[in-house]
């Protein structure tokens, strides 16, 4: 039945959308809310309704020239502005411009008294004059479930509030409605009787003591959306939702190579990496991972490029130090912004949001390689099964932006080539470094154990750390 | 001196030294000229000429026209009655159809039921 509504959506004519100016969404919808209709937008306490409300209605007004109204049924018109300033939303000032109008409906239930017939034609007069007084195309109405609370009439209340939601179509008013997550249901008082065009869910849960933000999409009628859950994030610049599920395969490959930042190791590639590909580097503690990584991203940044440096184990400081020890000075790079560390312990949040964090990183600093050293952590807060989507999904990120994407994995002596999390298939380039006994010394070797697309070295080459280096010498 | 409109001095006078016992400051907020609100002013003045005859003033307010003060005196349904005096401030909404619950609402009347006898 979904397959078949899916389908017939790819043939009806397109639907309008309204684009919300919210990081991701208009991603994950094809292009925004549907306009002139209203969406519900519902989850527990604190999970982000009213945020998401606020930033479509302040991101119409700024970038679409939009204006709206923000009618606040919880939180009071001075609350609203000062919670939207600690995110950079200036409501004061949009207000006095006129871009935006807000009301805050207060009803106290122990003042109202029923004697006989009424209607909510207050509430209608207020939204109607505040949507002709601005010019209004978009409304928020946080959350109208109030009334609920507030009205003892619950029959008059539901036959006013289709008719409310009949006005707000009529009007081709964009309307995001937001409701309390009810038992069992969606809203507490149902609302989404009233709302059948889209229904984003918000989720805030808790999972091994860590939080992590989602969003779903569970229904939008007449148009193809992705109805994967996203780990969203809500940061000084409002919400970011990371559209991370939603690749497919069909990105454009490069055969342009870039460096390794080591000259044999170059040559053992038959040139170095293809830009845009994924390496994974394995190899037992103290084998000389992190070095390789280092030497890449020295050379990313010496022809002028951009480097995300993910660091789950050690600090920026100490891999700076440890650097400079073998002869790469990283600290200028990281003076010019090209070279940004990020580091974070693995256990600090889920999954989840190491990859919308790295998304959201790479977003913001364009960077034409990503290293994540190491990504054996991760394993810690989550299952094999989970680390491997998760770095799944953030190859196919960092490939449809033709990023280069540099991993570096911790195995035990012995195991190497199994404890690689099963992520070794996705990789295009991996390769092997360890520790051999030869004639009483143990040497390091290098070895690629793979690289598709390209002939390379299948020998086993030793190579020493110096104070100038990586030094690869054949055996 | 600038004198509000339809109201004398004296009455004035009046209303202030009655103000927080028995004169009453009522104020209807209806939307236009709908039926609900027709019935609403007719069952309130009724009620007023009856019982509150010479110590009430009675304000309708159009919120049709003054969508400002529906906001600023919160007012979501229509008809709603606001008693501003004499304190509590209390709410009814509705046609003010059910005269027994608006007189004791009103404090006119004393609840028969479970109330000083």
């Amino acid at each position: 039945m979904a397959g078949r509504e899916s389908s017939e959506a790819i043939l009806r004519p397109k639907l309008a959308k309204c684009p919300t100016g919210i990081r991701g969404l208009d991603e994950i919808t094809n292009g925004g809310l549907p306009r002139g209709r209203p969406t519900l937008v519902c989850g527990g306490a604190g999970c982000g309704k009213t945020l998401l409300g606020m930033e479509f209605i302040v991101r119409g007004a700024v970038e679409y020239g939009e204006p709206g109204v923000f009618m606040s049924f919880e939180e009071g018109v001075e609350e609203l502005i000062q919670n939207m300033a600690s995110l950079g939303f200036e409501l004061e000032d949009l207000k006095e411009k006129r871009k935006i109008f807000l009301d805050f409906v207060f009803i106290e239930r122990h003042e109202i008294e029923e004697t006989g017939e009424y209607d909510l034609e207050g509430l209608f007069i207020r939204l109607a004059s505040a949507v002709d007084a601005i010019g209004a195309k978009r409304v928020v109405l946080d959350t109208i479930e109030a009334l609920f609370a507030g009205l003892p009439n619950e029959l008059i209340l539901r036959s006013e509030l289709r008719r409310l939601f009949r006005w707000l179509k009529d009007k081709g008013l964009t309307t995001v409605v937001t409701g309390e997550k009810g038992r069992g249901a969606l809203t507490r008082h149902g609302i989404e009787e009233y709302v059948s065009d889209a229904v984003i869910v918000l989720d805030h849960r808790i999972f091994n003591q860590i939080a992590t933000r989602r969003l779903r999409l569970i229904k939008y009628r007449g148009s193809l959306h992705w109805a994967d859950e996203y780990p969203f994030m809500i940061d000084e610049n409002g919400i970011a939702i990371i559209p991370i599920t939603s690749l497919s395969l069909d990105y454009a490959v490069s055969s342009e190579r870039v460096s390794t930042g080591v000259p044999y190791q170059d040559q053992m590639l038959g040139g170095g990496y293809y830009r845009g590909s994924s390496i994974l580097v394995s190899g037992t503690a103290g084998s000389g991972k992190s070095s390789l990584a280092g030497s890449f991203a020295n050379d990313v940044c010496r022809r002028g490029e951009r480097c995300l440096y993910m660091a789950f184990e050690e600090s920026p400081a100490q891999i700076i130090r440890n650097m400079r020890g073998i002869g790469l000075d990283l600290e200028p790079w990281v003076e010019q912004g090209l070279l940004k560390f990020h580091a974070a312990r693995p256990t600090l949040y889920g999954l989840e949001m190491h990859l919308a964090m790295i998304c959201k990183l790479t977003d913001e600093l364009k960077p034409s390689a990503v290293i994540m050293d190491p990504v054996t952590n991760l394993s810690i807060t989550a299952g094999p099964r989970e680390v491997k989507s998760m770095l799944m999904r953030l190859v196919d990120f960092l490939k449809n932006r033709q990023i280069t994407t540099l991993l570096t994995h911790l195995s035990h002596p012995g195991e190497v080539e199994t404890t690689t999390m099963g992520i070794s298939s996705l990789m295009d380039t991996w390769m092997l470094v360890l520790y051999r006994e030869s004639t009483g010394q143990r040497r390091r070797v290098l070895h690629i154990l793979k690289s598709r697309g390209m002939g390379h070295s299948s020998r086993m080459t030793e190579f020493t750390i110096t104070d100038q280096g990586i030094k690869l010498v054949e055996v | 001196m600038d004198e509000p409109k339809n109201k004398d001095p004296e009455k004035f006078d009046k209303a202030l030294k009655q103000r927080h016992n028995d004169h009453y400051l009522l104020r209807l907020y209806v939307s236009g000229l709908s039926p609900k609100s027709r019935r609403a002013i007719e069952n309130l003045k009724e009620i007023c000429e009856e019982y509150l005859k010479d110590r009430y003033d009675l304000e309708v307010i159009d919120i049709f026209q003054q969508p400002e003060l529906a906001r600023a005196e919160q007012i979501i349904a229509a008809p709603t009655l606001i008693k501003e005096l004499p304190p509590p401030l209390r709410k009814f909404i509705g046609d003010l159809s059910e005269t027994e619950k608006i007189l004791v609402g009103l404090e006119i009347k004393i609840p028969i039921e479970g109330g000083i006898s």
